[in-house]
């Protein structure tokens, strides 16, 4: 554990940390390109050179290990005009494109040259010319003229999606990064190296133009493309419907976790985004006889309500069974429980399971959020699905959660239940189930709502409301209180956080838990 | 001039390259004596006491870098020839390869011996190609007589395998030739950790120069002793010197190290060509820094070119007479530079093209007041910031040359012309 004084200030460290990694623990902006703490050491950027006692040459950060009694000064004059020498050479050959580069705004040649710039350039030569706007593939474009050859997509590529694409070719000014001949950048994670990328040189192709980086806002969230439940900010725009035709959400990031995706996410979760803004059901619908209707909420709930009251008078609740799905946070599965165990209706998320693509890094086989959380809160032992039990006419009603029926059943099927049952239907998005079903409920997506998933190896984590729900869409809590109120048996809680609460109590795997200490990276419940 | 010869003796030799001639000359005696009676401590402790030096340019004590070898990794240990000889005015290695290569397999196998290596290779220039034709069919021979195998002397398995490389320059920096070997691009690598430790296929590797080697089995032949008395206290021995240029004759010649620059030019090279005046000489390969012609009563060791603000380096000896015009002269070193950088560096990988495009203005009547000071602040700011000394190397010339040479660069500058008569159509 050796003690070294940085700036100053006196830090211990535990053996084999870097000079860079104690700066970073105490919080001292120490430049740095090639450096990423999640890929090896390359050391060639340059950038993060120090002052070290004792060592005549400024030293390299990322690669130099702390020892007892180093003193180190990241802000000394000749650290700093080491700063100030690295980038003039950097960006000696740069193309200066900032205007139409959509790395502006989170770039790093242009955060670092603000606090060490030159300012006054003495550069007068030709600068070297390269290849611009390659696409390497279906999602990322190339600007070999931005690029700083700080190698750190080619390290991303060899050592975690292991697919090698990118090399270094050339020598000297003309060196280039560029793609294998014969490759191209389709692997499930070619997104990260846009992530990754400090400069300009690797761009996205899906928000290449779409909007400046600086209207973007930002809220943290989770993937709910699968299983792993990976750690995500949402980057959205509110006040300019002029973008990207209306659209909110503009890109989604990964957001580093340690317990869960590292720096990292697949390409399939980062750009299942679309689906917040497109394809919306947005205002409940009622089908009768034939004909579609769009309703308002307000006869929703009434049919909903009259529905269940009637039967509940009739002493029919057990011809109703509801379908909860994977898809659902902790706390709705948790509430739609427990209305259906107050009810006496029957619970049943079984329905057949639809694996997908997976590998041994971060992609799950199993495409929902939420079926760890799902199996915790445990529901009805029945294993007959409800679906056979409606198609057998042993129900009237069901009410089906997010699955597209006609996507697991087959449309034949899914017409014959639909002719078997009043089928209600409560998801986020068009699909030929939401075509069929005699009530639409149109639900918010993930990030319109709080609550929580927990992931394939039982990380709790939060989903947090970025904005309101689209339209006329309605959070499935909301939609849960307002029938329990409808029907005079009001819920005691009446947000996520208080239904966690309850969760906490009554299910052991959440023992210990609540919002605060889950933040956003999310925690298992002790033991 | 009266002095022993280590190296060369036998590079005049018709025919002498091969096997039966080198037995005949006492070849291979010292590696059956160090097989069969000496530990890998004697033979180290020899070459320490011998005061050999890493004659690839760097100067490393020779004895101490084996030591560095860990005895108790179960790694295998690697012997790693740098034949990738390079540096622009050397040609030692050459002669070396082609004319004694048993020279060479011999000092091999006694470092292999010595650093408990069985897996030995030799990194070629690949423009060498005659270099190599004949140092492959001496290793040939040596497998034959039983020089290389298995139980050489009933003592030693070792194995050869000689590759060529791609002619990167960056390539005979010990790190990037590393690299280079296993397949990679030829990048230096950070250190630490040293190739001793980690180096090739990150196991414990010895990288030493041709020459360095060639002069192991004279060390084991006459001892230690007699070695180190041939060269300076600090510096055993003698270099082969490759001198070119404006020289009457230019050619290699082999000199004690403690020879002086100016006994080399006047006295083996028959002094400058024409009976011109002797300008400027570049004494280690076209890296160390340049001198003039009044810094040239220096001994040629390690040590005194150092302490002369130079480098003794590759020991390749440019002459310059008073007809060179120093702007050209940087250009085409510069030009150099500008070309051979790796780019992994990001002062060396913009630094050196920048200054060559600056340069080539100067050379060529576009030169501007400042573009020396901006010569001088970027070589300066590349300087020992990067992760070899490629930087540093491409760095010198600049400095050294204008900083010697100002008046005749800023007459470049001035006047758009060459005071010297040169002419250049640049641009």
């Amino acid at each position: 554990m050796p003690t070294l004084t940085i700036d100053g200030r006196q830090i211990t460290v535990p053996s084999g940390t870097t000079v860079l990694q104690a700066c970073d623990q105490l919080g001292m902006n120490v430049p740095r390109y090639c450096y990423h703490p999640g890929l090896s050491i390359a050391g060639n950027c340059r950038i993060c050179l120090v002052e070290i006692d004792k060592f005549p040459k400024l030293q390299i950060s990322c690669n130099t290990p702390t020892a007892d009694g180093m003193v180190v000064k990241t802000q000394s004059d000749k650290t700093v005009k080491a700063r100030q020498d690295v980038l003039e050479f950097l960006l000696a050959n740069h193309p200066l494109d900032c205007p139409v580069c959509d790395q502006a705004g989170e770039c790093e040649l242009q955060n670092y040259y603000m606090d060490h710039g030159l300012y006054d350039s003495r550069f007068e030569e030709q600068k070297v010319k390269k290849q611009k706007a390659v696409p390497l593939g279906e999602t990322v474009m190339l600007d070999q003229e931005r690029c700083i050859l700080c190698s750190r997509c080619v390290r991303f590529t060899d050592e975690i999606s292991k697919t090698s694409e990118f090399g270094i070719f050339d020598r000297g000014d003309h060196a280039e990064v560029n793609l294998y001949p014969g490759k191209t950048l389709d692997n499930k994670y070619a997104g990260n190296v846009v992530d990754i990328c400090p400069v300009g040189a690797l761009t996205d192709r899906d928000f290449r133009f779409k909007a400046r980086v600086w209207y973007l806002s930002s809220s943290p969230s989770v993937c709910p493309g699968c299983a792993r439940g990976c750690s995500t900010d949402i980057h959205y725009v509110l006040d300019r419907p002029y973008l990207a035709e209306g659209a909110r959400v503009m890109r989604l990031k990964p957001r580093y976790n340690p317990d869960v995706n590292q720096w990292w996410m697949c390409d399939e979760g980062r750009y299942s985004y679309k689906s917040i803004d497109q394809a919306r059901l947005t205002q409940p619908i009622c089908r009768q006889g034939g004909e579609t209707h769009d309703f308002v909420w307000e006869l929703a709930f009434a049919e909903v309500v009259r529905r269940l009251k009637d039967a509940k008078t009739r002493g029919a609740l057990s011809q109703w069974g509801i379908v909860p799905s994977p898809q659902m946070t902790n706390e709705e599965l948790f509430v739609t429980k427990q209305l259906a165990q107050r009810w006496g209706i029957a619970c049943n998320p079984a329905v057949p399971v639809k694996l997908g693509y997976s590998d041994s890094f971060l992609i799950q086989a199993d495409k929902n959020p939420n079926r760890r959380g799902m199996e915790t809160i445990g529901f009805d032992a029945d294993k007959a699905s409800l679906i056979d039990r409606a198609l057998r006419g042993e129900l009237r009603v069901l009410y089906v959660f997010d699955h597209d029926l006609v996507d697991l059943y087959g449309a034949e099927k899914a017409r014959r239940l639909s002719e078997q049952v009043y089928l209600i239907y409560q998801g986020t998005n068009e699909n030929a189930t939401s075509q069929l079903a005699h009530l639409v409920l149109p639900s918010a997506v993930y990030a319109e709502k709080d609550g929580t998933f927990t992931n394939v190896d039982g990380h709790v984590q939060r989903t947090f409301k970025a904005f309101e729900p689209l339209q006329g869409a309605r959070p499935t809590l909301e939609i849960l209180f307002e029938i329990a109120k409808r029907m005079d048996e009001p819920l005691i809680y009446s947000s996520a956080v208080q239904v966690f609460k309850a969760l906490a109590q009554a299910v052991p795997a959440f023992h210990g838990l609540d919002y605060d200490m889950i933040g956003k990276t999310g925690k298992r419940a002790p033991a | 001039m009266a002095s022993e010869m280590v190296l060369s003796k036998r590079l005049k030799n018709p025919g002498g390259a091969w096997f039966d001639a080198y037995v005949a000359d006492g070849g291979y005696a010292a590696a059956k004596k160090v097989l069969t009676a000496m530990t890998p401590a004697q033979v180290i402790d020899e070459i320490n006491k011998a005061n050999l030096r890493g004659l690839g340019g760097a100067g490393f004590p020779t004895g101490k870098k084996w030591s560095f070898i860990p005895k108790d990794s179960p790694k295998p240990k690697y012997l790693v020839v740098n034949a990738d000889e390079g540096e622009p005015g050397t040609f030692k290695d050459r002669y070396l390869l082609e004319r004694d290569p048993h020279a060479l397999i011999e000092g091999m196998l006694i470092a292999a011996y010595s650093i408990g290596c069985h897996k030995a290779y030799v990194y070629i220039r690949g423009e060498y190609i005659e270099p190599y034709r004949r140092f492959v069919r001496a290793i040939e021979e040596a497998r034959k007589k039983g020089w290389i195998g298995e139980a050489v002397q009933g003592k030693w398995d070792w194995e050869v395998t000689v590759h060529r490389g791609a002619g990167a320059y960056i390539c005979g920096e010990e790190t990037a030739l590393l690299s280079s070997l296993e397949g990679g691009k030829g990048f230096p690598r950070l250190k630490p950790p040293f190739p001793a430790i980690s180096g090739l296929f990150a196991s414990p590797t010895i990288v030493n120069n041709v020459e360095t080697l060639c002069c192991v089995p004279p060390i084991i032949r006459n001892g230690a002793e007699w070695f180190a008395k041939i060269g300076t206290p600090k510096q055993g021995g003698t270099r082969l010197f490759s001198l070119s240029g404006h020289v009457e004759k230019p050619g290699l010649y082999e000199a004690p190290v403690s020879v002086t620059l100016r006994q080399l030019i006047e006295q083996q090279g028959g002094g400058v060509r024409g009976g011109k005046k002797l300008k400027a000489v570049v004494p280690g390969g076209i890296s160390a820094k340049i001198l003039t012609a009044a810094e040239i009563d220096v001994a040629m060791d390690f040590d005194s070119l150092t302490a002369a603000g130079t480098m003794a380096g590759s020991a390749g000896v440019i002459v310059m007479d008073e007809s060179t015009c120093m702007v050209k002269a940087l250009l085409t070193a510069a030009k150099f530079f500008a070309h051979e950088s790796c780019g992994q560096c990001s002062p060396c990988r913009e630094g050196p093209g920048r200054l060559y495009k600056i340069i080539q203005r100067v050379a060529a009547g576009q030169g501007r007041r400042q573009d020396l000071d901006v010569l001088l602040a970027v070589a300066g700011n590349m300087e020992g910031k990067t992760i070899c000394v490629f930087a540093d190397a491409a760095a010198w010339p600049i400095q050294s040359y204008i900083r010697k040479f100002r008046s005749e660069f800023e007459h470049h500058v001035e006047t758009g012309t060459c005071e010297l008569g040169h002419a250049y159509a640049h641009h």
